[in-house]
C-alpha cells in the first residue's frame, strides 16, 4: 500500500509538472468507449430472450440460446493523418446472458482525429497463449482450451437447444476455438481468429462505438449450419472450426458476424 | 494554485493509504493482520482470493472464528457446532446424506464441503447461491429451526456470559460487545482460511510427482469433448479451483421438487439448477450431489454416462440424453475416476490449524 502511495505520489508531482511547463499547444489524448450488443437478424438479444426456443436458423432449425460468451481483444486504430498505429492490445469477455463487459474501454489513449478501427475476435496466435490469462483461466470456471487441442483460450461459447429433423429438442455447444486436428502428431493447429474491420470513425473526447453481433450469421453464410450434423463436439472438428471461421467472419465476401452499430461523440 | 491542488490530492492519497491500514474496528483498534496462505499454483494462475474490505484477515479473528465454528454453544440445546455438520475428516462436509438438526429433523440437502471459497469470485454460497457472502452465510445454520435452532440475541448472551469470549473479541475486534456480525466476521475468516491446493495433480502440475497412465488418461477423458467433457463445467489444469460456482441442471431428475437456484430467483429457466461443487477431495466428501443421491464416486460418473434425465433445463453441455450420456467403456470409467483420487489433498483434512482448539 505505501509503495502505491508512493507511485501515485510522484506521478501526482510529473503530471504537476507537466502542467507547468506547457508551452507548445497540447495534443488532446483521449480513450474511446466500445459497446457491444448481439441481434438475432436485428432482433436484439436480452436476457430474457435466453433459453426460449424463437429462433429459426437459416438451415430452418428452430433454436435457442442459453449461453453466450466470446473474446474479443486487440483493438486498434490506424490513424489517417498521421499513419501511426495504436494497438491497445488487451482483451475482453462479453457474457451476454449476464450482460458482463457490454461496454469496454481498451486500455490506451489517443489523439483526436479521424481513424480506421477494427479488433480480433478471439485471440490471434501471439495472444493465444495457454494458461497465462489469470482473469480468462478464473472466468467461467476456466475459458482455456485443452493442452490435447493446442491450449489457449475460447474464442467463444455459444450453447443452447434446437429442435431435430425428428421433432425432438436437442442440446448443441457451438464452441469456437484455434482449429485442432488431432489425427497428426504433433497436433496440427490453424490460428481461426478473425480481424473485425469497422471501418472509419471520428474519435473525439467522449466517443462511442457501438459493434454488433448478428448470431444468425454464425449458422448462415457461406456455409449453411446443419445443426442435426453439427451440434456438439465440435471444438476437436478441425473442418467445424473452420467452418464456424468462415461464417463469423467476411470470408469469401460474406455479411460476417459482426458490424458497426452506431457511433456517438 | 496548481502546487496547492497537487498539495491536497498528496494529503488525501496519505489520508487513504492510513485508513486503509486500519481494520474496520471499533475505537480503531487493530488486530495483527495475517495473510492467507496462497497456494503457488492458486497464485500463478487465477485471480487473488476475495477477501472484503470491511473484513480483514487477522491472528485474533481467525484464532476466535476457529474457536466458534467448534462450539457446540452457538447452538439453543450445547449440542451442536458448525462442525457437525461441517467435519475435517470429511474436507468439512457431512458423511450423512442429511444432516441432523438439534431437533432430530433431517434437512433436504447434502452439508457442503468448505475449501477454497475465498475463491468463489461470484460469492454465491448454498447449492442454490442464496447467501451473497461468506458472513451473510454464517447468519443462516445458527437461526435454522433444523440446524441449529437459536436466536442471535440468545447466542449473544450466552458468548458474552463465557470466561473467555468477550477477551477474545476485544482482541479480534477491539470491543467486548458480542452481536451477530462480529461471530459472523470471525467465522468467515476462519473459513477463508480452509485452503486445499496440495493433492498430487497440484504436485503433478509443480512437476514434483508423476501420474500413473491410468490417472492420466481420466484426465484426457475429463477435457475430451467426446468423452467425459467435465472440463467446462469443473474447470481445467488451469483452474485449480476445479469448479466454475455457476448454477446448472445436470440432468439429474426429470422434475425439480427442490428447484435449487431457481426457488431463490423465481426464474423457472434456472429451476433444478445447482451449483457446480469442486472435484477436490472428493475422495473424503461422499455422498455426493445437492441431495447426497449417490454412495460413490462409481454412481457419479455411471450418471454422467448413462443416467443423465431430460429436463426443461438441463444444461446444453450434457450430451447423447436421449441415450442417458456418452456411454463410457468400464475402463474409460475407472481411469476417470483415477484421474478425480488425483485430486485429494491428504494433508487438507489433516492440518492441525484446522482442529478443534476447545
Ligand atoms: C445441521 C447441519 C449444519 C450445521 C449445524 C451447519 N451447517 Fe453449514 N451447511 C449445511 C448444509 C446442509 C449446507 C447446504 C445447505 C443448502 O445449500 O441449502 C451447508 C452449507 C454451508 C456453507 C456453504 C458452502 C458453499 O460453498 O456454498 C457454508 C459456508 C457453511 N455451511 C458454513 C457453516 C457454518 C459457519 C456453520 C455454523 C455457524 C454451519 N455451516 C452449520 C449443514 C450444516
Ligand atoms: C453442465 C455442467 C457440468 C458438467 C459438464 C459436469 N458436471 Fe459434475 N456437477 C455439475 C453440477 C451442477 C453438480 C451438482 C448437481 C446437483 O447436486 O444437483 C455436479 C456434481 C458433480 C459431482 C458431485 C460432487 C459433490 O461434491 O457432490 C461430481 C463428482 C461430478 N459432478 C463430476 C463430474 C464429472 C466426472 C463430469 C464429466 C463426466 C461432470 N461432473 C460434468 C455440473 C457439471
Amino acid at each position: 500500500m505505501r509503495k502505491i502511495a508512493l507511485a501515485l505520489m510522484t506521478s501526482v508531482f510529473l503530471i504537476g509538472c507537466n502542467n507547468d511547463d506547457d508551452t507548445q499547444p497540447a495534443v488532446v489524448e483521449v480513450s474511446v468507449d466500445f459497446t457491444f450488443t448481439q441481434n438475432w437478424d436485428g432482433d436484439p438479444i436480452e436476457n430474457s430472450d435466453f433459453d426460449i426456443p424463437q429462433y429459426t436458423n437459416e438451415n430452418g432449425e428452430m433454436m435457442s440460446i442459453s449461453k453466450l460468451v466470446y473474446l474479443i481483444s486487440d483493438v486498434t486504430f490506424i490513424s489517417l493523418s498521421t499513419g501511426v498505429t495504436y494497438d491497445a492490445g488487451d482483451y475482453n469477455l462479453i457474457n451476454v446472458r449476464d450482460q458482463t463487459n457490454l461496454t469496454f474501454t481498451p486500455d490506451i489513449e489517443i489523439p483526436e482525429g479521424d481513424y480506421i478501427v477494427s479488433f480480433t475476435f478471439g485471440f490471434d496466435d501471439e495472444d493465444n497463449q495457454d494458461g497465462i490469462y489469470q482473469d480468462l483461466n478464473s472466468a467461467d470456471g476456466g475459458w482455456n482450451v485443452p493442452m490435447m487441442l493446442g491450449g489457449g483460450y475460447h474464442y467463444m461459447r455459444l450453447e443452447g437447444k434446437f429442435i431435430d429433423d425428428t421433432g425432438s429438442l436437442e442440446n448443441y455447444a457451438y464452441h469456437t476455438i484455434r482449429a485442432a486436428d488431432t489425427s497428426t502428431d504433433p497436433v496440427t493447429l490453424q490460428d481461426t481468429s478473425f480481424e473485425v474491420g469497422l471501418g472509419q470513425i471520428t474519435i473525439g473526447s467522449s466517443t462511442n462505438i457501438e459493434v454488433q453481433m448478428n448470431v444468425a450469421e454464425w449458422f448462415k453464410n457461406p456455409n449453411t449450419w446443419d445443426l442435426n450434423v453439427l451440434s456438439t463436439v465440435l471444438m476437436p472438428n478441425f473442418d467445424a472450426q473452420i467452418m464456424m471461421f468462415e461464417n463469423g467472419s467476411t470470408f469469401s465476401n460474406s455479411q460476417g458476424a459482426f458490424s458497426l452499430g452506431s457511433v456517438t461523440q | 494554485m496548481k502546487r496547492s491542488l497537487a498539495y491536497i490530492f498528496i494529503c488525501g492519497l496519505m489520508f487513504v493509504s492510513c485508513a486503509d491500514d486500519q481494520d474496520d474496528n471499533v475505537n480503531g483498534y487493530t488486530a495483527t493482520p495475517l495473510e492467507l496462505e496462497i497456494p503457488p499454483l492458486f497464485a500463478e494462475k487465477i485471480l487473488p482470493p476475495v477477501i472484503p474490505e470491511d473484513n480483514p484477515q487477522t491472528v485474533e479473528g481467525v484464532a476466535l472464528g476457529r474457536k466458534l465454528f467448534f462450539d457446540k454453544k452457538l447452538s439453543a440445546d450445547n449440542t451442536l457446532a458448525c462442525a457437525g455438520c461441517h467435519s475435517q475428516a470429511n474436507a468439512f462436509t457431512d458423511p450423512r446424506q442429511f444432516s441432523i438438526g438439534i431437533d432430530g429433523i433431517a434437512g433436504t440437502r447434502n452439508s457442503m464441503p468448505l475449501f477454497n471459497v475465498a475463491w468463489n469470485y461470484n460469492e454465491l454460497f448454498f447449492w442454490d447461491g442464496r447467501a451473497t457472502s461468506v458472513e451473510n452465510q454464517a447468519l443462516a445454520p445458527v437461526t435454522d429451526p433444523i440446524e441449529m435452532h437459536n436466536t442471535w440475541s440468545q447466542v449473544a448472551t450466552t458468548l458474552q456470559s463465557d470466561a473467555r469470549y468477550p477477551v477474545m473479541f476485544e482482541d479480534a475486534f477491539g470491543t467486548q460487545s458480542i452481536d451477530s456480525v462480529l461471530v459472523t466476521k470471525a467465522i468467515a475468516q476462519f473459513i477463508r482460511t480452509l485452503i486445499s491446493g496440495n493433492s498430487k495433480f497440484d504436485r503433478y502440475l509443480a512437476g514434483t510427482e508423476e501420474l500413473s497412465p491410468s490417472e492420466l488418461s481420466g484426465l484426457n477423458i475429463f477435457l475430451d469433448e467426446n468423452r467425459g467433457d467435465c472440463f467446462h463445467c469443473h474447470g481445467n489444469p488451469n483452474n485449480p479451483l476445479w469448479t466454475d460456482n455457476i448454477f446448472h441442471n445436470n440432468g439429474l431428475d426429470e422434475f425439480h421438487e427442490d428447484r435449487g437456484r431457481g426457488g431463490v430467483t423465481g426464474d423457472p429457466r434456472e429451476f433444478g439448477t445447482f451449483k457446480t461443487p469442486s472435484l477436490r477431495n472428493l475422495e473424503y466428501t461422499a455422498p455426493y450431489m445437492h441431495d447426497g443421491r449417490f454412495a460413490t464416486i462409481d454412481e457419479v460418473i455411471n450418471h454422467y454416462s448413462e443416467g443423465l434425465v431430460y429436463s426443461e433445463t438441463i444444461d446444453p453441455l450434457m450430451k447423447k440424453v436421449d441415450e442417458g450420456g456418452v456411454g463410457l467403456t468400464p475402463e474409460e470409467k475407472a481411469d476417470l475416476k483415477a484421474f478425480l483420487l488425483t485430486l485429494s489433498d491428504p494433508e487438507f483434512i489433516s492440518n492441525p490449524d484446522f482442529q478443534d482448539p476447545n
